[in-house]
């Protein structure tokens, strides 16, 4: 939204103070001012002049060769503008001014002397007219100054709208100005109104408001005998900066009441437009807006209508059929109060968002629909002394928001801003702002003004606000807490994400990647993946994307496929989240996952698989204290290698799955690949809880070793069974268990490594022992044989 | 007998001049059935008047020979390590290394940095779900029913009813339920916004919610502290600034400006001229929201801010498109070797 400071004069005087440093002010009080524009600065030496003689020029169609009459002399002026005319006043940039930054200097036009420009409004920066030259009035004396007559001049602020969400009142320049006269610390003048009690007798308005929750309030007046149709130029000047641009009288009233006010009106043409209905309809049509665009009317979206046809989209927009006109004399004006959400959602709807309806969003304040007409018919009066008014001000007015009043005292506030900010200080600030109190020493009951109370402040902390951004956060003393300090402890899940990212970074060289909580069918695809049905998001981007994760693993291989030529060997690993279906309640089964993934052309497949499930068993065993299980599973998913998946487990507790990738998958990768990959559920470490560090002395003692060659089936063998099996049967003194040999699939040797804290043992003492663990394994399948 | 040993050390010095090793003439002259020994033997046949100066000529005898042998010993050790030395293969240091380490994602490095600077203040870390439902993410906020927040275009709903939380604050509720006042906490999170994807636009982002409540908990406390903590995270004495901004769970709310990381505060085209980078939203918690958390707001006060990790990640690295977070590349991401 633009500001204008010659506007928001008119309310508030701001003579003698520094705009600029205002304006900062504003931004840190109030709302932030993203850019700072001068206008008319740069244009100088233009004068009221006449076109004293016309002549063709002889070497172009277009141009003409000007005499000018400044009042004192005739100059000579070379002009393209189609609407030249002899006796026409016009704008006249002299040789040696300047317009808008464009120094004017003495020219040859086509080969005849030129010594000064006629300017089109566009030229002078006041608005996009470049049609023809701006025609002046002829009450202007020639030769005047035309920033002696026109405000050319003006620095006009922008703030985002985004940072007057909250402020209804703000919609306007003079909410805006009150603003100033609070920070300058100068009065805000009253808006200037006609007093509407006099034309009380005349008959009313045919109002009807069918739909009170949506319409809270509605003014209306007729006015005729309406004879001028062009705004006054300081007006359109006004507008043009603001962002707006001149139309008709009528329609530029009311843009320009609603740009000093906030409040949104509409001129109906009252030939086809002099009685109101407000509804909505049961059936869906069409309407056609002042746009000239068809659009859809559904059964929600608020309608005014005049004798059951449909006029208005409800603080929206008019229709076209009763647009003001340039032959409009007569007219009936909508002031009214609209609930803000309804107008939003119609405005979203409809895919018309409009200066009104931004503002009916904000939720308006619905005192303000008297005071715009009012100030509406002093510019009307003013500008066209003619008009009649020929109805009463009709004011329909079905729901009322209750007044607010806050009692707050300076312990409050104290307590709140940390600092002393006197109570005299919080009485002024609140005064200006235009809050009504009453204070007792240092208790205040404090009344919400309308214009404030519509949502904004409500609350005593709303106050606080009002009374801290005056005072200025740049105005604070700063201090810590007396709170004392207490221990903390990081989060489990935490800490375990934590020392996991580490470990798979710094010993297994993996690198952390971040995708989306979502599948995405047209990646998976790539890879001969389809996306496993699952809980759907209603309003995803994109089809492709509806679909939450199940498993990070399709995500990671989309990224392996698209990093092949990254490396002939790498891993990658993300933790997030993945959602597996719903829990009972309905709500999503979402789970805190690592992914791994591990791609290469220069290893072997096992030696990959190896590396994977290192990795996996560094994680467990770091986290939990425990080396996990692993167990030959059945795939649950597509992308899994039906002769290489593995349950992960501890304990009972199925913690992941680790899988060599499914060859239909592997082919659309990388067919000279290996690619391995594992799942972790973080989730399930919090809920094992760690194991203590184990401790045992060391034995004193030299260990002794006994290999122990079986005929067994290797490749089903699960080696935590054997060495389960091996402490059982051994007792105390067997201290470990490794492989020291495999041949083929057809045969293995275990060392086992004896100690005893007493003394050394020997062989053949543990002949025994030794003969127990060959009889032990012999139900798994392991026959003892000679090396 | 001294006939013999002259002829005996003849034989020796003889036999050391060939080369014979320290080993063999340690057994040839001083092993048991040695050259010495067998004067030993003979020392037998000497008259009994001249046996003592005999014995004493031989242990001289063998003293000598035991250094000499000794003498030759050392030197041949020396010389092999001279030789271990002269022939020994020289590396080339300077050759590519092989340093793989992974990489870790920058918002991990980020919000690392960050939540130390936090621990280190006494704040806890807190965890919560991605996916939330409308209480905690909107109505135990303060977001009335209507709010354009909760409208389609910025929230992902699920099929379910619950939705993708769209900011920190989620958890807002959860973690004052859990801790009660007073209280400090961090939460980080990946949050999710409807919106379309561009150089500066992400759905998929990262943002850190701090939040601190206590008996008088005052915004000059609030200004103390973002001061403080963001001159820690940017290792830089900072200057900031609050602005109003209106969030519907803090009262009052702010935007929060810190002077210019680039200029100081000069004026640069990185903050358009300004001095001042917009850094994060923050606030008093609004009293609705401390209710509906359990916490009695005439007891107790509180300030809340968000911190757009990513953004963070962002300005810290020089990130100039967002897309690259999430995009998986391994050129982009292997370089975050470790902070």
């Amino acid at each position: 939204m633009f500001l204008s400071m010659n506007w928001i004069g008119d309310f508030v005087d701001l003579s003698g103070l520094d705009l600029k440093a205002l304006i900062h002010r504003f931004t840190l009080s109030t709302a932030e001012v993203e850019d700072i524009i001068e206008y008319g600065r740069d244009t100088h030496g233009v004068i009221a002049a006449e076109i004293a003689s016309i002549e063709n020029h002889p070497n172009s169609k277009k141009l003409h060769l000007l005499k000018i009459n400044t009042g004192k002399e005739l100059i000579d002026c070379v002009c393209g503008a189609p609407n030249v005319r002899v006796g026409m006043h016009v704008a006249f940039a002299q040789a040696g001014g300047a317009v808008c930054g464009h120094a004017i200097g003495e020219a040859t036009v086509a080969g005849y002397p030129s010594f000064g420009m006629c300017c089109s409004e566009a030229e002078l920066g006041i608005s996009a007219d470049h049609s023809g030259l701006m025609e002046l009035d002829e009450s202007i004396p020639l030769g005047t100054d035309i920033k002696a007559v026109f405000d050319l001049e003006d620095t006009v602020f922008e703030v985002d709208n985004k940072s007057l969400t909250n402020r209804p009142d703000l919609w306007g320049h003079y909410g805006i100005a009150r603003e100033f006269a609070t920070l300058a610390g100068r009065e805000l003048r009253p808006l200037p109104r006609l007093d509407t009690a006099q034309y009380a007798s005349l008959p009313d308005v045919a109002i009807s408001i069918e739909d009170p929750d949506l319409c809270y309030r509605y003014t209306g007046i007729k006015v005729e005998n309406i004879k001028k149709n062009q705004s006054p130029v300081n007006m359109r000047i006004r507008l043009f900066y603001c962002g707006s641009r001149a139309i008709n009288l009528l329609a530029d009233l009311t843009n320009y009441v609603m740009m000093e006010l906030g409040q949104p009106m509409h001129a109906f043409d009252l030939r086809r437009v002099d009685k109101i209905e407000v509804k909505r309809f049961a059936e869906p049509f069409t309407f056609r807006t002042l746009d000239g665009q068809d659009r859809q009317i559904t059964p929600e979206t608020l309608m005014i209508c005049s004798g059951g046809t449909p006029v208005a989209v409800a603080g929206i927009m008019g229709g076209l059929d009763s647009e003001i006109e340039d032959d409009t004399d007569s007219l009936l004006l909508e002031s009214a109060n609209f609930n803000g959400v309804s107008v939003r959602k119609s405005s979203t709807k409809l895919g018309l968002r409009t200066d009104a309806s931004m503002r009916y969003e904000k939720i308006l304040d619905p005192e303000m629909t008297i005071a715009a007409t009012e100030r509406f018919l002093d510019l009307l009066c003013g500008i066209d002394p003619d008009v009649r008014v020929i109805s009463s001000l009709t004011d329909v007015y079905v729901h009322r928001y209750e007044t607010i009043t806050l009692t707050i005292d300076k312990a409050y506030v104290d307590r709140y801003t940390g600092i002393d900010i006197s109570s005299d200080a919080i009485e002024k600030t609140l005064l200006a702002l235009g809050f009504t109190v009453a204070r007792d020493g240092d208790s205040f009951t404090v009344t919400v003004p309308s214009f404030r109370a519509t949502k904004d402040v409500t609350i005593k902390a709303d106050l606080i606000e009002e009374i801290t951004r005056i005072y200025g956060y740049d105005n604070f003393e700063i201090g810590t807490t007396r709170s004392p300090l207490r221990p903390v402890r990081a989060e489990r899940t935490r800490s375990d994400e934590a020392r996991t990212k580490d470990l798979l970074v710094s010993r297994f060289a993996l690198h952390e990647v971040h995708s989306y909580i979502w599948s995405d069918r047209a990646k998976y695809r790539e890879i001969g993946i389809e996306v496993e049905e699952n809980v759907r998001l209603l309003n995803a981007q994109t089809p492709d994307h509806a679909v939450l994760r199940r498993s990070m693993i399709p995500t990671l291989l989309s990224f392996i496929n698209e990093n092949k030529g990254f490396s002939d060997e790498y891993g990658i690993f993300e933790i997030g989240r993945v959602v597996l279906g719903k829990n009972e309640d309905g709500t999503c089964r979402e789970r805190k996952t690592l992914g791994l993934a591990f791609y290469s052309r220069a290893s072997e497949e096992e030696t990959l698989f190896f590396r994977a499930r290192d990795a996996v068993s560094c994680v467990v065993t770091d986290i939990l204290h425990v080396a996990p299980l692993y167990t030959f599973a059945e795939t649950a998913h597509a992308w899994e290698h039906p002769a290489n998946t593995y349950t992960v487990s501890v304990g009972d507790v199925k913690v992941g799955s680790l899988s060599v990738v499914h060859p239909a998958v592997a082919k659309e990768i990388d067919r000279k690949a290996a690619i391995v990959f594992a799942e972790l559920d973080m989730d399930t470490f919090a809920e094992i809880g760690t194991a203590p560090l184990a401790y045992r002395e060391i034995s004193k003692y030299p260990a002794i070793d006994i290999d122990l060659c079986f005929t067994a089936p290797v490749a089903s063998l699960s080696f935590e069974a054997l060495v389960e099996e091996a402490k059982r049967a051994a007792g105390e003194s067997l201290a470990n268990v490794t492989v020291a040999d495999t041949y083929g699939d057809s045969s293995i040797t275990l060392r086992f490594t004896f100690s005893s804290n007493e003394r050394t043992l020997t062989k053949a003492e543990l002949q025994p022992t030794t003969d127990a663990i060959i009889e032990a394994y012999k139900p798994l399948g392991l026959a003892f044989k000679l090396a | 007998m001294k006939e013999k040993i002259s002829e005996l050390l003849a034989r020796f010095e003889a036999d050391l001049a060939s080369g014979k090793s320290p080993d063999e003439l340690r057994v040839a002259y001083l092993g048991k059935n040695g050259a010495t020994a067998e004067l030993m033997k003979e020392l037998r046949n000497v008259p009994v008047d001249r046996k003592k100066e005999a014995g004493q000529m031989i242990n001289g005898l063998k003293t000598k020979l035991e250094e000499e042998i000794g003498a030759r010993a050392r030197a041949l050790e020396e010389e092999a390590l001279q030789k271990a030395i002269s022939s020994a293969r020289r590396y080339n240091p300077t050759l590519p290394a092989n340093n793989d380490l992974g990489s870790y994602h920058p918002i991990t490095l980020v919000q690392r940095e960050v939540e130390d600077v936090f621990a280190s203040m006494g704040f806890t870390v807190e965890e919560y779900p991605e996916i939330v439902d409308d209480y905690h993410c909107f109505e135990a906020l303060n977001i009335p029913k209507h709010h354009p927040a909760r409208d389609m275009q910025d929230t992902y709903y699920l099929e379910n009813g619950q939705l993708l939380k769209t900011h920190t604050s989620a958890a807002q509720n959860y973690i004052m339920k859990k801790y009660g006042a007073p209280l400090r906490a961090i939460f980080p999170s990946r949050c999710f916004r409807n919106e379309a994807i561009d150089a500066c636009h992400e759905n998929t982002f990262f943002q850190m919610e701090g939040m601190m409540i206590d008996r008088d908990i005052s915004i000059s406390n609030l200004i103390y502290f973002m001061k403080t903590m963001l001159s820690e995270v940017f290792g830089q004495d900072l200057r900031v600034r609050l602005r109003p901004g209106f969030f519907p769970f803090v009262e009052p709310g702010f935007e929060l400006d810190i002077s210019c990381l680039i200029c100081g505060g000069e004026g640069c085209p990185s903050c358009k001229n300004s001095g001042w980078l917009e850094l994060c939203p923050c606030g008093m918690i609004h009293p609705n929201v401390l209710t509906a958390g359990g916490i009695d707001p005439e007891e107790y006060t509180g300030f809340a801010f968000g911190l757009g990790l990513t953004r963070l990640a962002m300005m810290k690295y020089g990130v100039k498109d967002i897309r690259d977070f999430n995009a998986g590349s391994l050129r982009t991401l292997s370089q975050f070797k470790s902070r």
